[in-house]
């Protein structure tokens, strides 16, 4: 009897995986690229690839529960008069009425509120839902100044001049013209659902000496009372920020490749930036060889999502961080329990990142008024405000193990990294070793 | 009239008194001289001022100016009166860059040219000019006028959206979803009341309408090729 030839196993490409082959055939399909909300979703060196030494002979711990860990953070410290003080070092990243329902920004800004800590405007203008439940609010001044106006201006309690975001450095963005609602368009000044642009760069100024007149401009028209922050992405992080610097920002707010958007290009999200952890360093550099770190406060976001997150973030340099994704998250974002309307969307609980067509089942990147109804804004700020506490607790556990008594005295020397690649960008020693990939050491 | 010397109280000295005016206060006409060429110089007023300024401006003069009157009596930086709300900013001379950008409301006159990007992403200002404007000038623009009385540079109205454009001179070229357009009466109607608010002598029937033929306000693949 002939023996049986054995079959190979069916083999498939890991370059041309199943999603890649999916992208070609919808490109083909529809002569369109992709467009979805969030942030990079490919494996990156990333705070997972970090951890803490924690204390020992040479280091001793704080008490948990009996010894303070500080958390509160002032921004805003070097020109305005009234600076920021935050209960939490996690802040609420910009995000905008219009890709969000009114009552997802007002859910977060109760939680923030709760929390202790400041929420974001973003492109669209300040609504009335979210300045009155924002105890602390930042207002995002964009290129597109889509509801700019020196009445909200003076009601922020801070200033954020947006040159940049993770998702898209360089980037501008669209709304597409399905979430322009009749509340959207009045602010935005443009006719209801057409496509409104965001445009990619300021209209009355280009460059660091430019930015710093706009400073100058804005702190002049708010009488020099709030923190003016400039917010740029993980593209240069050692130039921009010495530039944001030089230019007379108050706070540098650096976005890598993790942190989301309302929409753009998936090719954008996941081929233009550099990754979070991989910016941090640089910043930090430029702030200490300027002699301006702690002085003009750092923070940093994309992909923040627990303490352990925001204590590796702090411990390399930055003041505070910012959440955007993990926030929307727990207001209810990507829920399991819709798992049957995210299926009627071709998608699944934990993916779905269609936001920009406005159809989000959990009423947050929605102007769908039965949609939005859904939220709670009461029940999700709560959510949120629990969320962050929780994130703040863990944060300050780390710490205490490392014997610090506040958050902002973490430092490099309390991390090892699992790969090189960690290791040579947060620039502390391969686990197990004293090398620090590209600074020497054996 | 006060006048501020800004060259003594500075540019901060000088806004601060204009910011911190109690409502209906007295002195309602105010002088600023030894403007220096200083920028954001009278930005952010909120109140009913006639303010004139002795000279030239840098950047952002008049930015998101609210009621007051400002007349400034020289050649003006980049972005005079951007995101301007309410009220009037005059430049008897010449203004550089972006000029009006994103205002909201008001009357912004020119009376010598104005430079590139005149009017960019204006949402809803009145603006006049009494000479040419440079390349890109209503980018984007949203909504209100933009009146050019001299000679329009490249790329005009370049991905305008409901601003209505009015040039009496010569288009050097129109930009991305921007064509010229019937000028019906209404338009010559509206066009002459801004000539007459800008105190400009020119005839309306000598003007020309542009605006947004409307083609690429929502996405589509076929249009890529537009940019």
């Amino acid at each position: 009897m002939a023996a049986e030839i054995p079959m190979t196993l069916p083999r498939k490409s890991a370059t041309f995986d199943d999603y890649t082959l999916s992208e070609i055939r919808r490109a083909a399909a529809t002569g369109i690229y992709d467009i979805r909300g969030g942030g990079s979703k490919r494996q990156l060196p990333h705070f997972d690839d970090l951890l803490f030494l924690g204390a020992s002979m040479s280091r001793y711990p704080l008490e948990g529960y009996r010894e303070t860990c500080d958390t509160k953070v002032v921004l805003g410290t070097q020109f305005a008069k009234n600076p920021i003080e935050l209960d939490i070092p996690i802040t609420i990243a910009g995000m905008s009425f219009g890709s969000l329902s009114a009552q997802a920004k007002e859910a977060l800004g109760r939680g923030a509120s709760i929390a202790g800590t400041s929420t974001t405007t973003g492109d669209g203008g300040m609504t009335p839902e979210e300045r009155g439940q924002s105890k602390i609010l930042v207002y995002q001044y964009l290129p597109s100044r889509y509801g700019m106006n020196p009445d909200d201006l003076r009601k922020a309690d801070a200033i954020e001049v947006v040159v940049g975001q993770g998702a898209k450095p360089g980037g501008g963005g669209m709304l597409l013209g399905q979430k322009i609602s009749d509340r959207v368009a009045e602010m935005r000044n443009l006719p209801k659902g057409i496509d409104q642009r965001s445009a990619c760069r300021h209209p009355d100024w280009t460059g660091p000496d430019d930015l710093a007149i706009k400073i100058q401009e804005l702190r002049e028209i708010t009488n020099w009372e709030k923190p003016i922050y400039v917010k740029i992405s993980g593209t240069r992080p050692f130039y921009d920020t010495a530039l944001c610097v030089k230019a007379g920002a108050d706070v540098v707010v650096l976005d890598g490749m993790q942190g989301g958007t309302a929409a753009t290009q998936e090719v954008f999200i996941e081929h233009v930036g550099q990754p979070t952890l991989a910016c941090i360093r640089p910043a930090v550099d430029a702030l200490q060889d300027l002699d301006m770190h702690r002085k003009v406060q750092l923070v940093i976001s994309g992909g923040i999502r627990n303490g352990a997150d925001v204590a590796k973030a702090l411990a390399l340099g930055a003041d505070a961080v910012s959440i955007g994704t993990a926030a929307l998250v727990a207001l209810g974002d990507n829920d399991p329990g819709l798992e049957e309307e995210y299926n009627k969307l071709g998608t699944t609980a934990g993916a779905y990142d269609d936001w920009h067509e406005g159809r989000d089942p959990a009423g947050i990147s929605t102007q769908d008024p039965a949609l939005a109804k859904r939220l709670d804004p009461i029940a999700a700020g709560r959510r949120l405000a629990n969320y962050l506490k929780v994130m703040n607790l863990e944060a300050q556990t780390i710490a205490r193990a490392c014997g610090k008594s506040h958050l902002n005295n973490l430092e490099p020397e309390d991390l090892v990294a699992l790969t090189m690649e960690a290791a040579a960008m947060a620039r502390v020693p391969l686990a197990g070793t004293d090398w620090i990939p590209g600074r020497g050491g054996s | 009239m006060t006048e501020l010397d800004l060259q003594k109280l500075g540019v901060r000295g000088v806004n601060s008194a204009l910011h911190g005016l109690p409502e209906g206060a007295n002195a309602q006409d105010w002088l600023i001289s030894n403007p220096m060429g200083q920028h954001a110089i009278a930005c952010g007023l909120d109140a009913p001022l006639k303010v004139t300024i002795d000279g030239h401006v840098g950047f952002y003069c008049g930015g998101m100016n609210q009621q007051a009157e400002i007349t400034i009596q020289g050649h003006a930086g980049v972005g005079v009166a951007e995101n301007m709300m309410s009220g009037q900013v005059r430049v008897k001379g010449s203004a550089s860059d972006s000029a009006g950008a994103t205002a909201h409301g008001g009357l912004l006159v020119i009376e010598g040219d104005a430079s590139s990007r005149c009017g960019i992403s204006m949402k809803g200002v009145d603006i006049v000019v009494g000479g040419s404007v440079g390349h890109m000038s209503g980018f984007m623009a949203q909504s209100g006028h933009l009146v050019v009385c001299g000679d329009a540079s490249d790329a005009l109205g370049d991905s305008i959206y409901e601003a209505i454009v009015f040039v009496r001179g010569k288009v050097a070229g129109l930009g991305a979803d921007c064509i010229e357009k019937e000028m019906r009466p209404e338009h010559l109607v509206k066009l002459a009341e801004l000539l007459d608010a800008a105190d400009i002598d020119a005839d309306p029937g000598s003007f020309r309408r542009y605006g947004s033929a409307r083609t690429l306000y929502n996405f589509d693949i076929d249009n890529a090729d537009a940019y």
